[in-house]
């Protein structure tokens, strides 16, 4: 651990540092943001209402949206001369949004790195290749400066170009390697094109997120890349990579408690859940001044979870994001997530990891088309032989939806392939 | 007695057969035989051809998902029934044929069929049986 004394902090001692923080961020919010202290008007709130952690639910949610309406600096809550750096999130689906950090906020986000690196079995004499791109998008410097704060020494490559990461790996040593887990497996993928074996390499653990995946994936990561691989999650608006990670358990991420009050709320009517229950996460902000935020709606889904963890964390951990409010696709009428599909796909020994879900209406009825790339393991000479594979693959994601799909074999490298976040679904439907 | 035959799986958009035939063309490689076999999304592509390694190669960098197949080339008079004459030894050892196409010869008498079948061995050692002529690699190459 990086920081037993907090990591592995008496639960209780947790939970007033956190009351505390609460209250300091609810009156900071209240005090220098016009928009929260709207919001705590019209429900006639006060910061000195907040009198235990429970009380949370009295308070306003933040969304997405709030954010872009606030664009670019309305949700600050310090000057723009406190800030030290700015970073906006892609902005794929509208208006970006810009989020802001005081010197203060930097350093505890680095210490939060620091401790995601040591989960993910980082050291300061690991040579760590940070391939998550560098800019506006909070991966890159968020690595960056944890693995400065660990004392490691960082190679900061960025995404792209991926046969020079490869001669990196090769040539440096690289003992842990950071980027999207998609770019991990292209890394395989043109590593072997390469003639480059990870057997061969030096890389011990990689430290993969920014995008949802899948325990199969994880198998089929390690297996090709020959090390452990870790998820980590963050998101830009509530402050980047490092809001939670595994630790060598794999089973459940831990959120730094001291940095983010987490809790799971039905999407639909805002409720509270209990822990173990599915539903959405919502984080506020502990320890954050440039852009704390009150209970912000991630719209990821997952579960929470107290129950001591063998690594000896006492932090909470929440399952790993299955998918998000707005990943999921309703497909006459039911329910899917993309994610659920890759863990089909990924059981299939011999399967291509690259595939892509084509959402069409054929006369008024949801078609959906899983696109999966004809691998050597899987290609014959014998028509039958491919058409074997399209209704194994087609059987399977049937009975583990319950929805009818078709799947089409389409050639190797034919999906484009992604350095960044890949794109899995394209939807054709005019709704 | 056997011979190798390059596979290549291609989706039915227009264009791709173009793009292996031209780049093996490109690269030197001369294309002895040829069959297509298709369904409304995809093909494969099964060739003969002179140099199979180089041309496994070539079309490897492409990109393409390409394999190698045992086949067995073998002799046919250019007569009536002459095709039946073949496929009447392997029937009665209770061979399963999976598919089978000509070669283009020129300027022979016999013709020259390309058979696919799960055991080339024991297919091979029945038609020697029926007194056909098995074409080794390195002469059907070189036709």
């Amino acid at each position: 651990m990086y920081n037993p004394e907090i990591e592995a902090m008496d639960r209780s001692k947790l939970a007033e540092i956190q009351l505390e923080r609460l209250k300091e961020t609810v009156k900071r919010c209240e005090e220098m943001v016009p928009f929260y202290r709207m919001k705590m008007r019209e429900l006639e709130l006060d910061w000195k209402d907040i009198k235990s952690l429970d009380d949370v639910v009295k308070l306003p949610f933040t969304t997405k949206d709030d954010l872009r309406e606030n664009y670019p600096f309305g949700m600050f809550a310090v000057p723009t001369r406190d800030i030290v750096r700015i970073h906006a999130s892609s902005g794929t689906t509208g208006q970006p949004t810009v989020v802001g950090y005081t010197s203060h906020d930097i350093e505890a986000w680095s210490e939060l790195m620091a401790r995601s690196l040591v989960a993910g079995m980082a050291d300061p004499s690991d040579i760590i290749q940070v391939a998550y791109g560098y800019g506006l998008f909070t991966g890159g410097l968020g690595f960056h400066y944890g693995v400065e704060k660990l004392g490691g020494s960082v190679i900061p490559i960025s995404g792209g170009n991926t046969k020079r990461q490869i001669r990196m790996m090769v040539d440096l040593g690289t003992t842990v390697l950071c980027c999207t887990p998609s770019y991990a497996l292209f890394m395989a993928e043109t590593a072997s094109e390469m003639g480059i074996d990870f057997k061969q390499l030096k890389l011990k653990s990689g430290i993969f997120g920014a995008e949802p995946w899948s325990d199969r994936m994880r198998d089929k990561i390690e297996r090709l890349l020959n090390l452990s691989a870790f998820d980590i999650y963050g998101l830009s608006e509530v402050m980047g990579p490092g809001v939670s990670i595994e630790c060598e358990q794999k089973n459940g991420l831990h959120i730094f408690e001291d940095a983010f009050l987490a809790e799971t709320i039905d999407p639909k009517t805002g409720e509270k859940l209990p822990l173990g229950e599915q539903g959405e996460l919502v984080f506020t902000s502990l320890n954050k001044q440039g852009m704390p935020l009150i209970r912000y709606r991630t719209r990821d889904i997952t579960s929470l979870h107290d129950e001591p963890c063998a690594c000896g964390r006492t932090h909470m951990r929440m399952k790993r994001v299955r998918g998000r409010t707005d990943d999921m696709l309703i497909i006459r009428g039911v329910n899917i997530f993309p994610s659920q599909i890759e863990t089909v796909l990924m059981q299939i020994e011999g399967i291509s990891p690259h595939y892509q879900i084509i959402i069409d209406r054929e006369g008024g009825m949801d078609v959906m088309e899983i696109q999966v790339e004809v691998s050597e393991e899987m290609f014959s000479d014998r028509i039958r032989g491919l058409e074997q594979w399209q209704e194994l693959i087609q059987g399977e994601i049937e009975s583990y939806l319950g929805i009818g799909v078709k799947v089409a074999l389409v050639e190797l490298r034919s999906i484009a392939r992604s350095e960044g976040k890949a794109v899995r679904v394209i939807d054709n439907r005019e709704l | 007695m056997t011979v190798r035959q390059i596979s290549v799986f291609l989706e039915n958009k227009s264009g791709r057969l173009l793009d292996v035939t031209r780049r093996l063309g490109e690269g030197g490689v001369n294309i002895r035989a040829l069959c297509v076999a298709d369904t409304s999304e995809f093909g494969v592509v099964r060739l003969i051809v002179d140099d199979p390694r180089k041309a496994h190669e070539l079309l490897k960098e492409q990109g393409l998902t390409v394999k190698e197949t045992i086949v067995i080339a073998v002799e046919v008079s250019d007569r009536p029934g002459g095709l039946s004459a073949v496929i009447k030894p392997l029937v009665e050892q209770e061979m399963n044929i999976e598919y089978l196409y000509c070669f283009l010869e020129k300027s022979a008498d016999n013709a020259v069929v390309i058979i696919r079948v799960e055991e080339a061995d024991q297919a091979i050692g029945a038609l020697n049986a029926a007194g056909f002529r098995c074409i080794p690699a390195e002469e059907l190459y070189s036709m």
